[in-house]
């Protein structure tokens, strides 16, 4: 019963990987067919010495490290403020969880248009109104501009998780730490931030794995410009092999997009499987 | 007096998590009130916020003038039928593992995970040529199919750890009763288990409504969800935004509504169980 599963799996996951490897050793562009020559190593030496390369891997780290900073702390901070005594606490966790179900292309879209555009965006008007100039985010500050726009999509996610993760705080604890003339600082330095750990280290492996993949965000918004400013190594790829057709050069960055994911992924699977045998 | 200070920190929480609750929701609010301005109110500065004509023509518009049905029938018809591909056959596995655990059980739980791991962008290539050399580019079945290899994972995960909680001994007690296997699986395990598949099955139809790498690699025209029609209004004119906001609402409303119900199996299948 279990076979199925497992044969449809291996083969999703070896015969495109299968052929990656493959077409990454190969002359290969859609605009020459017929001239398939081995190449060897040649498709990652002109992958590495792009002139888009490193300015995107840098991109990329600033874009997964960004999103991770302003997703955690933003996170932590909401789940302890949910965990407080309120009125509407449960409308309040809905509000705040609700730009996660927003597909990516909606959300960039919205941003792009109807908040950062610097002439019809919202932001302008109050700009305007406060008798600034209003700020070209994405040709001005293309990267970040997506960095708020990813993040504001995943602080929910983060926010959700840490939330659960504080249902299981032993409230008794605190409330001894609190007789004890522990202060309220003292008290979420070492106590909520230790139990916490555990979930928020879930969140950044997780997290990096989907961000790792940021694509539509880029694609509405950007296009990965102006110049290089914004492309990561995702986009990168995408623009090789989808615009440039070059086959053989996009597969090679495929390949090195995944050897980076695969760094992450060890961590990941390491706790979750820890996690398993307990 | 000790009760009056914590009601009054109640109330100053109250109002701090509000704001900032009303402050991330708000892009999803102005989008709503877009779609029911006019071009000319939606663009206006000093923008209005309750103040301007209310209308509905945007959410006609654009039905009449795009292919919108379409587009949002592909996203159904993708979103729930990968869903439901996935479910047939991650069911039978997830069972098997749960309730009949071998030696290597647990690797193979964590080979499908690291499946999963796999950035999509390092098969692009592959997938774009196999869809294209087999006509499955741009069409519904296509997406099906991988949509169901890409959310499996996920679905066989989900599930593992919702059987997980189904206690064996019951099964052994159907089977000391004379049950079969076929009438221990419909009558005493289907009970148990629909909960877990109907949290699974919601889960998955989220993200397979919104998932946009390939839906916006492998679709063009004819089959394309609304994640890509979507970004198809990437152009840089500033007059759509009233039909562009009536577009996203819709778009984004049904699944929304889902999610909110969601919010536990979310945790859970999101975090592969690491996180309850």
């Amino acid at each position: 019963m279990l076979s199925p599963a497992v044969v449809l799996l291996f083969l999703w996951m070896i015969v495109p990987l299968g052929m990656t490897v493959y077409f990454s050793f190969l002359r290969f562009n859609l605009l020459m067919p017929g001239t398939n020559d081995f190449t060897g190593f040649e498709n990652y030496y002109y992958f590495f010495t792009d002139p888009s390369f490193w300015p995107a891997l840098v991109n990329t780290l600033i874009l997964v490290f960004g999103v991770l900073a302003i997703t955690v702390i933003g996170g932590v901070g909401l789940a302890v403020l949910l965990d407080q005594p309120m009125w509407g606490q449960g409308i309040v966790r809905i509000l705040v969880i609700a730009p996660f179900f927003v597909m990516p292309s909606v959300s960039a879209l919205v941003w792009k248009n109807m908040l950062m555009n610097p002439v019809n965006g919202l932001f302008a008007a109050i700009a305007r109104g406060l008798g600034l100039r209003p700020f070209d985010f994405f040709a001005d500050a293309p990267l970040a501009s997506i960095i708020a726009i990813v993040a504001w999509q995943w602080l929910p996610f983060a926010t959700l998780i840490l939330f659960t993760a504080m249902q299981s705080l032993d409230r008794e604890q605190m409330e001894a730490a609190e007789m004890d003339g522990a202060g309220p600082v003292w008290r979420f330095v070492h106590l909520t931030i230790p139990h916490l750990m555990r979930a928020i280290t879930v969140v950044v492996l997780i997290q990096t794995i989907f961000l790792l993949s940021v694509f539509a965000e880029i694609l509405v918004t950007t296009n990965g410009g102006p110049g290089t400013a914004s492309t990561t190594l995702t986009f990168l790829v995408y623009v090789q092999s989808m615009l440039q057709f070059d086959v053989g050069l996009g597969s090679a960055g495929g390949i090195v997009a995944v050897i980076l994911a695969n760094i992450v992924a060890i961590f990941l699977m390491r706790m979750i499987g820890k996690n398993l045998e307990a | 007096m000790a009760r009056e200070a914590t009601k009054g920190r109640k109330a100053v929480l109250t109002v701090v998590a509000w704001g900032i609750g009303l402050l991330i929701f708000f892009p999803i609010l102005w989008t709503v009130i877009t779609s029911f301005k006019t071009e000319a109110e939606a663009i206006a500065s000093p923008p209005a916020f309750v103040d301007f004509h209310w209308t509905l023509e945007n959410y006609t518009t654009v039905n009449q003038r795009s292919d919108y049905l379409l587009h949002f029938w592909n996203s159904v018809v993708i979103s729930i039928g990968s869903t439901l591909a996935g479910l047939v056959i991650a069911v039978p596995a997830a069972w098997s593992m749960a309730f009949v655990p071998g030696r290597r059980t647990k690797d193979l739980l964590m080979w499908m995970l690291s499946t999963k791991m796999l950035p999509a962008v390092g098969v692009l290539v592959p997938i774009y040529l196999l869809a294209r050399d087999t006509g499955l580019l741009d069409s519904r079945i296509g997406l099906v199919i991988v949509l169901t290899m890409v959310n499996l994972p996920i679905i066989v995960w989900m599930l593992y750890t919702y059987f997980k909680e189904i206690p064996g001994e019951i099964l052994e007690a159907a089977r000391m009763d004379g049950a079969t296997l076929s009438s221990e699986i419909l009558y005493v395990l289907t009970p148990m288990a629909v909960p877990g598949i109907a949290s699974t099955l919601l889960l998955n139809v989220i993200l397979a409504w919104n998932e946009s790498f390939w839906t916006l690699n492998l679709t063009a025209a004819n089959a394309a969800p609304l994640t890509a029609f979507i970004a198809s209004y990437s152009s840089p004119e500033g007059l759509f935004y009233a039909k562009l906001s009536a577009a996203s609402t819709m778009a984004i409303a049904p699944i929304m509504i889902l999610g909110w119900f969601s919010q536990k199996q979310l945790v859970r299948g999101l975090t592969f169980g690491a996180v309850k």
